[in-house]
């Protein structure tokens, strides 16, 4: 190959690079391992965790864990789906193309919004972009973020507003949920973002909100971080929500230490155009046939550059299809069913821990996750019962180093726990106290 | 007419493959829906007094009804209709499209990483804590740099991380500098995340040897630059050989150098940005590291950074403590003028586990390996084809070789025409109409994966194809692909008059 | 004698009365190839000459729109939102933009006449 090229050796054919751009000395960097050395390591690395399974598991706090098929993950491992690239050569993408549009139409049909985009790479980030297309609709730049807001989303849009030049207004956060969002409302208000089911865990009704927020000009957006709860609690289309933002990790993705996850992107038909991030649409091709493409695209970086509606270029693909597999597997009855069991689930657990003394529910509404207020701060209870090998869920702390938050532990409750897991956390949580 | 083609005159309509074997015409999950059927079985759902604050919901949601058998079944057609890195080359510019290792997706699915809530106690994830921490040291010595952000989520997110930091260093400076260089070479996400940051996008043009005008650069140069962003290798495969004069100009300037890292599968274990003088670099983890692309993602985007930048690193950041690893996640002690969050939780831990086993696979010297095999491999291309097809610059080639449609001359065969028929070649065709700066761009990129034997079979495919389009076969590219599961699309209609999801009232059918 | 003026950015403007009609030029559209949407200003807005109006967008690209002169939108071209393609059919005619109500006539006279705007797009860029 060097002889057809013309050049001596591959070193020669870096001679572009300056010589002191040159490394000459190797990188101080282990050898190369095979492959059992590298499952060796990789194994050891793993085992020095406390995974979930391993544990009664009570954690939420915006990342679930749920029961995903066998089906989901020997089907996204097939080489077409993991190893295939963005589908910008339609003819031989119709794979990506087809689960994408089906996707689209899952998220808007449980949401209950016009159209969704092919994801985005989380929750929080979606909720930033939410707030930008807010901005750009409303031609004005100011977010009042709802005191009910996961804390590292309030964190991400206060950031993006920072740095792409938009207020922010946070309420402090809540567990009641008695914020007063409408007073805040006026004519430079682009948006008003609020979280359902809210942090803590409490369910509202934002129809009245999204009509102040409307007569103001201003739009709504609607963060949801556990998407299962669609499934069984008024969606946020029917409140009147202009944007859905959401984490659709829940569904056909494993908790990963925090990544990758799943933005879920919606909103009203007339906003479409405006709507960041990429769309499947259906079409037909030169022999009439119906097929799908990427459209819409001179909205996104590649074509309008410093103008586009988000500089998003790669999305959160095979996350999108396990969801979208997880989704056509559970069905109707299958969706629905999951979420009335995660609720009792979690209504079970509330009665079991709210009669321990000392311990105060907090919540009068929930899906699968609610606030236990605990004498003491909560912090290093989880801590010392972790050391016991039961994870009772998150101390509100963690997120949100409010003082008055200190006391407050999010549990959540899923499919995935037994009654043992529940009565072992019982005990747990009714010694620590004593 | 024969027994044989009466035969196969009769085939039934209704069958899958409609007369064409495998080649299937999957319905939507909507059009095969089955009331009362799930893929699903659960448990029973106990009687309890909901707690839904009135709130339930009511009505029908909407979503088709599928069996287990029924799901797999059109999962796996659909997958067939796709091409990808495990059929064949992607030749992809820019994209570093490698094979996916699978012991990438063995390890990740250890349960001790895959079943990791990222807000346990940091005294049950430590092993977790220490693979990032390992990733980080591995990208850190490879790029030469003091520190690294690893939340961001894909390249772009990156992008804006290191934008972000970079405003962040000029405000706690005091400064207010409104604009950032970009070479108009640069991929669109470049411009895009300067303004996403609030920044006017000046662009730059290209000399005649395909790098930044130096020059140009200088005159551009003044109090109010915040940054340059620039690629290197640039979008055309070149290295911009003057990368350590524009760092020089560029920081007497008191602006900062931002490097996008999409072409880093070329420098692997032979230039450090950091020697360059970067102040901040985002990393592709599935271009230049393996982890998959998923149809689209999920990417990994962390960004390593001086030690002018470091203090503004996003949260969470990753430190020793005195029990082991821990996570800083406010902004307090030594991460007070961190940036705060750009994403929720830590990044993307699936995509680390994946790429530290290919680093680790490699080492150190594997990884010089990749960065010689894949130079070596485009300039075999380049030096195969240029007599045929027309490089758009003279000389060597990086990882990537940039050809332009003058070889189409007067044929009347557009890029878009050829990049098409090589789809009936059996290949994803190249990036196209990118980099801006040629007349229909075409930018190849076989990655150091292809053996010469796969190599010379595209090779002929390409020259085939050359010979043929200057043949002046125009019909011919104009009607590709003829075998590819879809012929050519109409994105046309498809932007005018979008379709972006199934409904229940049109129950949209097959063309008529 | 025609009343139609040409910028460099291929918009062309029309005076009809106290108003002026705007859109781009057929050189524009051949080059943008088959258009598929138009944003349009909002009817009342007080553009300044030069101004970014609107965006035309084809699959492949999307290009700002300028207003030639200074002015304000009393009119838009509603039929292009079903029927964007009229674009490509008519670009001087029935592909109209918007209409103007003129803030200073005197702008015009510093904009192209049809043959040097010919000069211009006949020139290699």
């Amino acid at each position: 190959m060097l002889a057809v090229i013309g050049a001596k050796s591959v070193d020669d054919l870096f001679r572009d690079v300056p010589a002191s751009a040159r490394l000459e000395t190797p990188l101080d960097l282990p050898p190369g391992l095979g492959e059992l050395e590298v499952e060796r390591v990789m194994a050891q690395l793993a085992a020095k965790n406390l995974s979930a399974g391993a544990a009664p598991f009570f954690l939420g706090a915006g990342a679930y864990r749920h029961h995903v098929p066998a089906a989901v993950d020997y089907l996204i491992q097939r080489g077409e789906f993991l190893t295939s690239y963005t589908p910008y050569q339609p003819e031989i993408a119709q794979g990506t193309l087809q689960s994408l549009f089906e996707f689209q139409t899952q998220v808007a049909l449980i949401t209950d919004m016009d159209v969704a985009n092919a994801s985005m790479y989380d929750g929080a980030t979606a909720a930033a972009e939410a707030v930008m297309m807010a901005n750009r609709v409303t031609r004005r730049k100011k977010a009042i973020l709802a005191g009910n807001l996961h804390p590292h989303y309030r964190d991400v849009i206060a950031t993006y507003g920072r740095f792409n030049g938009f207020a922010t207004i946070a309420v402090k956060p809540d567990p009641q949920g008695k914020d007063d969002l409408a007073a805040l409302i006026d004519n430079a208000t682009a948006c008003v973002v609020v979280q359902n089911p809210g942090f803590f865990g409490e369910i509202h009704d934002f129809t009245a909100l999204a009509d102040t927020c409307h007569r103001a000009g201003a739009l709504l957006v609607v963060v949801v971080t556990e998407i299962l709860s669609l499934g069984l609690i008024k969606p946020p289309g029917a409140m009147g929500a202009d944007i859905v933002a959401a984490e659709g990790q829940s569904i056909g993705n494993a908790l990963d230490f925090g990544g990758p996850y799943l933005g879920l992107f919606a909103t009203r038909d007339k906003f479409v155009r405006q709507m960041p991030g990429r769309l499947a649409g259906q079409t037909v091709d030169a022999e009439g046939k119906r097929g799908f493409v990427l459209t819409l695209s001179a909205r996104e970086q590649h074509i309008r550059r410093e103008k586009a509606t988000s500089n998003i270029c790669t999305n959160s693909g095979l996350c999108a299809l396990a969801f979208t597999i997880h989704m056509a597997l559970l069905g109707e009855a299958g969706f629905t069913q999951l979420a009335a069991l995660n609720h009792a689930q979690a209504v079970k657990l509330a009665d079991i821990l709210s009669a321990i003394p000392g311990v105060t529910l907090v919540n009068d509404s929930f899906f699968n996750e609610f606030t236990l207020r605990l004498p003491r701060p909560a912090a290093p209870i989880a801590e010392a019962l972790a050391e016991q090998g039961l994870l009772a869920g998150v101390p509100v702390s963690r997120l949100d180093p409010r003082p008055d938050l200190a006391d407050l532990l999010l549990v959540a409750a899923t499919e995935l726990n037994t009654d043992a897991d529940m009565a072992a956390l019982a005990i747990g949580l009714r010694e620590a106290l004593r | 007419m024969s027994d044989w083609s009466k035969a196969l005159s009769g085939f039934s309509a209704a069958s899958p493959g409609g007369g064409h074997g495998l080649d299937v015409d999957e319905p939507l999950l909507f059009e095969d829906d089955g009331p009362g059927r799930s893929g699903v079985d659960l448990p029973p759902v106990p009687k309890v007094a909901d707690r839904l604050g009135g709130l339930r919901r009511d009505g029908r949601i909407g979503l088709p009804s599928l069996s287990e058998p029924q799901v797999i079944r059109h999962y796996t057609r659909l997958s067939q209709k796709n091409y990808s890195i495990d059929t064949g080359i992607y030749p992809l510019g820019s994209c570093t499209m490698k094979h996916n290792p699978r012991i990438n997706e063995k390890v990740a699915r250890l349960p001790g990483f895959a079943d990791l809530h990222p807000l346990q106690p940091e005294a049950t994830v430590q092993g977790a804590l220490e693979l990032m921490d390992a990733l980080a040291h591995w990208l850190k010595t490879i790029t030469g740099m003091k520190a690294v952000a690893l939340s961001p989520a894909a390249g772009a997110h990156g992008e804006i991380c290191g934008m972000m930091c970079i405003k962040a260093a000029l405000e706690a400076r005091g400064e207010h500098r409104v604009r950032v260089l970009v070479p108009e070479s640069a991929h669109g996400t470049n411009p895009a995340t300067a303004a996403t940051c609030g920044y006017e996008v000046d662009p730059i043009p290209a000399d005649a040897r395909g790098r930044v005008d130096l020059a140009a650069l200088k005159a551009k140069l003044g109090p109010d630059v915040a940054a340059i962003m620039l690629t290197n290798p640039n979008t055309c495969g070149l290295f911009e050989d003057q990368s350590p004069a524009i760092a020089e100009a560029v920081h007497a300037a008191g602006a900062y150098f931002y490097l996008d890292g999409a072409n880093l599968n070329a420098l692997l274990g032979r230039v450090r940005p950091g020697d360059l003088g970067v102040d901040c670099m985002h990393i592709n983890l599935h271009k230049t590291f393996s982890t998959p692309h998923g149809g689209g993602g999920p990417g990994s985007g962390p960004v390593v950074l001086a030690e002018s930048l470091a203090r503004f690193a996003p949260l969470p950041w990753l430190v020793d403590g005195d029990e082991g690893l821990r996570l800083i996640e406010q902004k307090e002690g030594a991460a007070k003028d961190a940036l705060g969050r750009i994403k929720a939780f830590h990044g993307q831990m699936g995509m680390f586990v994946r790429a530290l086993a290919f680093m680790m696979s490699h080492g150190g010297a594997g990884l010089r390996q990749v960065s010689g095999d894949a130079v070596l491999n485009a300039n075999y291309l380049l030096a195969s084809l240029k007599d045929l097809l027309t490089p758009s610059f003279a000389g060597l080639s990086m990882h990537e070789v940039l050809f332009d449609d003058r070889f189409l001359g007067e044929s009347g065969v557009t890029t878009l025409d050829f990049a098409k028929a090589l789809i009936d070649e059996g290949y994803h065709p190249m990036t196209m109409y990118f980099p801006l700066i040629v007349h229909g761009a075409l930018l190849v990129e076989p990655t150091e994966n292809e053996s010469k034997e796969s190599l010379d079979r595209f090779i002929a495919s390409m020259r085939a194809l050359a010979e043929r389009a200057q043949a002046g076969d125009k019909a011919f590219f104009e009607q590709a692909p003829h075998f590819a599961p879809r012929r050519r699309l109409d994105e046309v209609t498809a932007a005018r008059k979008p379709i972006l999801r199934w409904r229940a009232e049109t129950k949209s059918a097959a063309a008529e | 004698m025609s009343t139609t003026r040409y910028t460099k950015d291929h918009e062309w403007i029309r005076i009809e009365g106290k108003e002026a009609v705007v859109g781009i030029t057929d050189f524009a559209q051949e080059q943008l190839g088959d258009i598929v949407y138009v944003e349009l200003p909002q009817i009342g807005r007080k553009l300044e000459k030069g101004e970014e109006a609107g965006v035309v967008e084809s699959v492949k690209a999307a290009s700002e729109v300028y207003t030639p002169v200074s002015g304000e939108v009393v009119a838009v071209n509603a039929a292009l939102a079903d029927d964007p393609a009229r674009v490509n059919k008519d670009a001087a005619g029935e592909g109209w933009f918007f209409k103007l109500k003129l803030a200073d006539p005197k702008e015009l006279d510093a904009l192209l006449d049809e043959s040097a705007y010919k000069a211009f797009t006949a020139e290699p860029h």
